[in-house]
């Protein structure tokens, strides 16, 4: 437990350090909070019967968790296999296991960041106050968060370069961050785009903890969360078979 | 004699192709053993098959009386391995790289004491990134010898260093042999090699040439060097 705390201690350091999970999983959806919240906070979103901010605290709280799964798991392990770094675990008494542990965790942790800056942003800014439980809110983040990061070590599984996993990284990440209503409101989405964004798993997490927030029955809430458990087995269960150290 | 690594019949394939063909050699305690041979020869091959980072397809293996891929975490305790061309996390700094290795085991050496004796202890709050190529490869020591091993394995260490770099890093070496370290090194610098090895084994086409003292090795060939021998050996023209 010391060694993994110890591990993660430094590889925490190394993330704040390189900038790019704090750019890109806090301050963006913090600013992007700012602006919709500003431009149009208290106005209902399209047909929805909820305010845009209230629409936006739940999806913007998604993008530090896709900042983490489509870009800080599957980029650091990617580098850390052609830099040998995992490889060189295995000539140690220490299991690289311990090392992806410690920077899924260093993920995770930078999630927990963001939803924490944008709950403080949104409540004490824009008197934000939230309709559903936070236990079940937490619960849908949680679930979100387990399945976007066994697609994101899929990610690192299948992808045996350093490039390849940064073609993928940014073909899977900029579609799910626009399309699936976690920066741009979804509700401004014609319907055709609905239907199509609602293919990326990440929009059925949002819809899932936007549900939670404000505390409405959603019919196929049941759905979602068997189909959200479904990919974090089926991902997790790839990504094991076809990980690769070198 | 009194061996710590053992490798017998050792062969290697990749995709069909045999990479490492029959080997078999052994290295004694406190013994500088080099293996030497052309790029492609089997050497990093030998060496990761030999850690147990490599699957063997047939022969055994064995460091320290046991084998290595089944016990890993008692074998790697009291072994330090510097991989070929290994990296480290970006914007890491010297004495975090430091305490992130000797996290990983029971009884670590002090990393302090390690660079100061290597010189680098003016580094440690640097960017190992930021190092020049001589530093790079002497922290790379100072990492294998956080566990306080036995032995250490050295995979083309000086290789890409500057004359004056390299020297160094012998000097180093040459400590670290007094002090009864085994070490097992693969080089391209046949002055290395006579410099510091007790024994080499040549390898050509993952097969063995030659074994032996470096004053057999020469004496087995019509010439009195070793770079000349060596060229001999491999079955290269010796022009000069």
């Amino acid at each position: 437990m010391k060694r993994f705390l110890k591990l993660y201690t430094i590889e925490q350091k190394l993330g704040f350090r390189s900038c790019d999970g704090i750019i890109f999983g806090i301050l963006m959806p913090v600013g992007v909070l700012l602006l919709i919240a500003m431009i149009a906070g208290g106005k209902t979103a399209g047909d929805s019967g909820y305010t845009f901010l209230q629409s936006a605290y739940a999806s913007l709280i998604a993008v530090g968790i896709c900042a983490g799964a489509f870009m800080g798991v599957p980029l650091t392990i990617a580098d850390y296999r052609d830099k040998k770094i995992l490889k060189h675990f295995f000539v140690t008494p220490c299991s690289p296991v311990q090392l992806l542990g410690a920077d899924m965790l260093c993920n995770a942790v930078n999630a927990i960041f963001s939803a924490v800056a944008i709950t403080v942003v949104a409540t004490v800014i824009f008197d934000y106050r939230m309709d559903g439980k936070p236990a079940i809110f937490i619960g849908a983040w949680i679930l979100t968060l387990v399945s976007m990061f066994s697609i994101g070590f899929m990610m690192a599984s299948l992808c045996r370069t350093v490039k390849a996993a940064n073609a993928v990284t940014s073909a899977v990440y900029f579609p799910m961050l626009f399309l699936s209503g976690a920066t741009i409101p979804f509700e401004l989405f014609p319907k055709g785009l609905q239907k199509v964004a609602s293919v990326l798993p990440l929009t059925q997490g949002i819809r899932l903890m936007k549900a939670a927030s404000l505390g409405v029955q959603m019919d196929d809430a049941v759905k979602i969360v068997m189909l959200l458990i479904g990919i974090t087995v089926v991902c997790s269960l790839i990504s094991v078979k076809t990980f690769r150290w070198e | 004699m009194n061996p710590c690594i053992e490798v017998k019949n050792l062969s290697k394939s990749f995709k069909g192709r045999c990479v490492v063909k029959n080997l078999s050699f052994a290295v004694n305690k406190q013994e500088v053993f080099g293996l030497l041979g052309h790029n492609g020869a089997g050497k990093s091959t030998t060496i990761e098959t030999l850690l147990g980072l490599k699957k063997a397809d047939s022969g055994t293996v064995s460091i320290l009386g046991k084998e290595p891929r089944k016990h890993r975490k008692e074998i790697f305790e009291k072994v330090g391995v510097q991989l070929q061309a290994s990296n480290y996390q970006n914007a890491i700094r010297v004495d975090e790289i430091c305490q992130e290795i000797s996290v990983l085991y029971r009884e670590p050496a002090d990393y302090h004491a390690l660079l100061q004796k290597f010189k680098l202890e003016s580094l440690e709050k640097a960017q190992v990134n930021k190092l020049s190529g001589g530093e790079r490869q002497k922290l790379s020591v100072v990492l294998a010898l956080i566990p306080n091993p036995e032995i250490i394995f050295l995979d083309e260490l000086t290789t890409g260093l500057d004359t004056a770099a390299r020297r160094e890093v012998w000097r180093n070496l040459t400590q670290l042999k007094e002090e009864g370290t085994t070490i097992v090194l693969t080089t391209h610098y046949m002055e290395e090699a006579e410099s510091l090895c007790d024994r080499i084994c040549l390898i050509k086409e993952g097969q063995k040439v030659v074994e032996g003292t470096v004053k057999d090795v020469i004496a087995g060939s019509p010439y009195d060097n070793l770079e000349e021998a060596y060229l001999w050996y491999m079955g290269e023209e010796v022009l000069l």
